[in-house]
């Protein structure tokens, strides 16, 4: 007897413990590193929303196993961000999919996914719960133990303690054990924590690692960036789907004021010129639209071409001022140059590109140009050469033209924002190579690049000038040592009134002259 | 009685010629302080030291006719210290000069090559060994003397042997006499000898010989006694210390000078190099024998004794074609055998006369040629 084919429903957290890899969990040191990303980025974010110059602890503990490869480790994040309200506690660290940032604003992480498989992974590999304790400055901490059910995707809350809090602490703080093998995962975590110390120069991160070695990466700075603002959509942006979303919460009873109501920068002007190309009566009341209508009203909005740009305002990029801040901080450069784009967009999703180039300092002589690459603050670390800035840097601009030459250590930083970065896989590693996006990078690498030439040739006339002092105090005593030895003199004669005028007379070309 | 003022005299006239070499010594230490005097109170007067000399370039390099000699231009070139290109030049030759200035006082020489490492201890490096030679060639431009008087020595040497009783004037040796004709071999044609006064001469001229294995040949066959001749071995073409000594043994002691080469254009070249001089050495004067003579292989003696020879090759055709564009080479003998060349297009070395027997180069070919130069 043949058994009937079984069909079941799968919860979101039982589907990303099916495919981990997508989430960058695909192994020991894979996840250790994806660990540490998501609890500092979910802290980081914590903090800049509310405008807090983050103050972020990290320790990663050996708890078992062997010290090289892959182990049983323990890790403690904690920041002094808003804190979670004691009741989302289970929900926020527990259910897959659940969060704060499903919203049109510019954020570290997007999904609310990465933080709880951090957990998820810790909880499969070592099956321990984990630890969060958070507080948002109120009277009580709250000290909660929880597991994941993995099924049912729910939080299972297995204890919960609440301690006082005298002083107002508000923050989160999130441990549990988790498999990694660290040894193998230290150099990317190690970069990954210096780039957010470049891409968040107003942050204090302090790493204490498995070997009780302490990194600490102070803020330069307690100036913040604008905290994004949550806006609508872009009517470029919009689907068919999230189209009947809209409609079906309307209030609007015509489409004119449907339009104007939902849609970024839609005034009346727009919203009659639109619709009038559109083919549809403004008056028409949005709930009465028929199936085919919706999906002709959709397609319009992305073809019709009068919309304004999108508002950038959702958007909460660095800042010349922050950028540089930054980049002298953790390399400090012999220069330094940060240039910002103007708000741009593609398909409806803004986004600003500020990019900075850095000479000398830190930044290592690779033969090449050092790429440091973020998207929404966050630095990106792997398939560098698939990025769009790769591309840039590397194929599209012609250094020899800027008078940078290959042994020079030049580093560019290309920091991308939006609401949508264009990842081009699940595992946000690498920016797709859209054609605005490429463009508004290549202009602002090219500008930066320009005002470098500058500082380049500035600097080899003033390296050429010592050289040839150099040339002068090494070569005129010795022509007034030896003369006078050859004259059969006692006294040297004094040359310095000579090295005194070198510096005043360019060349001075006598090569040959008749007589 | 009119004997006794005619040996008088003769003592005299060698008593004088016994001072010449110091005396050139004098000079060329002058020619040095000065030359650091000038440099020293350009400084003193705050002025970049600068200093002007003969341009050595090609275009600055013209035959004299009178000197039978090629000498520089008009056209000088200045280095000075101001000019970044020449500072360091300039100051590798105030070394050098202050080096040689000390090896001339001490009576001390030294090569080419040791110039290039003695700078490395006053970390004047040279990047490489044709860098010093060529500013000691600029040092021998600014003095006016060869290096070899300034006692920097190249490493080739050549011999020379013969009835001349010679006086040594460096340290250990001064008033030393010795007689080149002491060994067989010859005797090598270095610093000391360079150095040394001629003393007493009982040869009545010089013969020059190309090959080794001819003056050897020449010397076993007593051609010093039977010719009355000192005989010099070049080893090819002649170094220029071997060149000033042949010019001295015709100047000082009035002796004909006769040159015996390989018949072909380099054995050629090699005569015309004592003779005239070569335009590398255009700032220099007294290193070549205007009036020694070219007496053999010529190619007419390819035909007129029926020598073994050899096909000349295409680059022996095209060096005497440029022979032909040689203001050296304008003398009539000279263009009769470049032409005698061309036409029978072969050449022969010195030893082809061994057809005839060991002995007949020196017991009948020489002979013929020395009468036979009286014409020429």
């Amino acid at each position: 007897m043949k058994a009937a084919e079984v069909f079941q429903e799968i919860s979101p957290a039982d589907f990303f413990y099916r495919n981990r890899d997508i989430a960058g969990f695909t192994n020991p040191t894979r996840a250790i590193y994806s660990t540490v990303r998501e609890l500092v980025e979910n802290s980081l974010d914590a903090c800049e929303v509310h405008g807090i110059p983050p103050d972020i602890y990290m320790r990663i503990s050996h708890e078992s196993g062997p010290a090289d490869g892959p182990g049983v480790y323990r890790v403690r994040v904690a920041d002094n961000g808003l804190g979670v309200p004691s009741k989302l506690i289970p929900s926020a660290f527990g259910q897959v999919l659940f969060g704060s940032k499903y919203k049109l604003r510019q954020t570290r992480g997007q999904f609310g996914l990465g933080g709880k498989m951090a957990i998820l992974y810790g909880q499969i590999t070592t099956h321990s719960e984990a630890t969060i304790i958070s507080s948002t400055g109120a009277t009580k901490i709250h000290d909660v133990r929880l597991r994941i059910d993995i099924q049912r995707n729910q939080p299972e809350k297995i204890k919960e303690i609440t301690h006082p809090n005298p002083d107002r602490w508000h923050g989160t703080i999130v441990e549990f054990s988790t498999e990694a093998d660290y040894t193998r995962a230290m150099p990317k975590i190690l970069d990954y924590l210096k780039e957010t110390a470049i891409v968040a120069p107003y942050a204090n991160l302090t790493f204490v690692d498995p070997r009780g070695r302490l990194y600490r990466f102070e803020r330069a700075t307690a100036q913040m960036p604008e905290p994004p603002k949550e806006t609508i959509l872009h009517p470029h942006g919009v689907d068919v789907e999230t189209m009947k979303r809209v409609i079906d919460v309307t209030q609007a009873r015509s489409l004119h004021a449907f339009m104007k109501m939902h849609f970024q920068r839609v005034g009346d002007t727009i919203a009659r010129r639109f619709l009038e190309k559109a083919g549809i009566p403004g008056k028409k009341n949005p709930k009465k639209l028929t199936n085919e209508e919706i999906v002709s009203l959709a397609n319009s909005m992305k073809n019709f071409e009068d919309f304004l740009p999108p508002d950038s305002s959702c958007l909460s990029p660095l800042g010349e001022e922050l950028l540089k801040a930054g980049i002298e901080k953790e390399l400090s450069p012999e220069y330094v140059e940060v240039y910002q784009r103007k708000p741009s967009a593609y398909s409806g999703f803004p986004f600003i590109v500020e990019v900075g180039a850095a000479y000398g300092g830190q930044i290592p002589n690779t033969g090449g140009i050092v790429l440091y690459r973020f998207a929404n603050k966050i630095p990106l670390l792997f398939d560098e050469a698939s990025d769009v800035s790769y591309k840039v840097v590397n194929s599209l601009v012609d250094w020899r033209h800027y008078k940078v030459l290959p042994d020079m250590p030049i580093a560019v930083f290309v920091h991308l924002c939006s609401t949508k970065v264009p990842y081009k896989t699940v595992g946000k590693e690498f920016i797709a190579d859209r054609p605005d996006v490429e463009r508004e990078i290549l202009n602002a690498v090219r500008e930066v690049a320009r005002r470098l030439s500058v500082f380049l040739s500035r600097k080899h006339t003033i390296e050429r000038q010592k050289k040839r002092l150099d040339v002068f105090e090494k070569f005129l005593p010795k022509i007034a040592l030896f003369s006078t030895k050859l004259a059969g003199k006692q006294k040297e004669p004094d040359v310095k009134p000579l090295l005194k005028s070198v510096l005043k007379h360019e060349e001075s070309d006598e090569e040959e002259s008749s007589s | 009685m009119k004997k006794a003022t005619k040996k008088k005299a003769a003592a005299e006239k060698r008593a004088k010629k016994i001072g010449l070499v110091k005396e050139k010594k004098a000079k060329v230490l002058t020619a040095l302080t000065g030359l650091g005097e000038q440099l020293y109170n350009q400084m003193t007067h705050r002025q970049f030291p600068w200093i002007q000399m003969p341009n050595r370039s090609i275009h600055n390099i013209q035959y004299d006719q009178k000197l039978r000699q090629y000498i520089l231009g008009s056209k000088s070139v200045k280095r000075s210290s101001r000019n970044i290109k020449h500072i360091r030049p300039l100051t590798q030759l105030v070394w050098t000069a202050s080096f040689v200035d000390e090896l001339r006082g001490q009576d001390r020489t030294s090569t080419l090559r040791d110039v290039f490492y003695s700078a490395q201890a006053y970390e004047m490096s040279f990047t490489d060994q044709t860098e010093s030679d060529n500013i000691i060639t600029d040092l021998e431009t600014v003095i006016g003397h060869s290096r070899e008087d300034f006692n920097v020595f190249p490493e080739e040497r050549s011999s020379i042997f013969g009835n001349l009783v010679i006086e040594y004037t460096v340290p250990g040796y001064e008033g030393k006499r010795m007689s080149l004709s002491s060994h067989p071999d010859g005797m090598m044609i270095g610093p000391a000898l360079t150095n040394a006064e001629f003393a007493e001469c009982k040869a009545d001229k010089v013969i020059v010989i190309e090959k080794g294995g001819l003056f050897t040949r020449f010397v076993e066959e007593k051609v010093h006694d039977k010719h009355k001749a000192i005989l010099v071995h070049t080893a090819g073409q002649a170094p220029r210390a071997t060149r000033s000594l042949i010019r001295r043994l015709n100047q000082e002691l009035d002796l004909p000078v006769y040159i015996f080469c390989d018949a072909d254009p380099w054995g050629m070249h090699i005569a015309m190099v004592i003779i005239s001089g070569s335009a590398n050495a255009a700032h220099l004067r007294d290193l070549n024998t205007p009036d020694a003579k070219w007496a053999g292989v010529w190619a007419s003696d390819i035909v007129d004794y029926d020598l073994p020879s050899d096909k000349l090759t295409d680059l022996d055709i095209k060096r005497l074609y440029e022979f032909g564009k040689d203001p050296r080479y304008e003398g009539k003998l000279w263009k009769r055998e470049i032409e005698t060349f061309l036409k029978i297009k072969k050449k022969a070395e010195q030893e082809a006369f061994s057809r005839y027997g060991l002995a007949y180069i020196v017991d009948k070919y020489l002979p013929a040629k020395l009468e036979e130069m009286e014409k020429y």
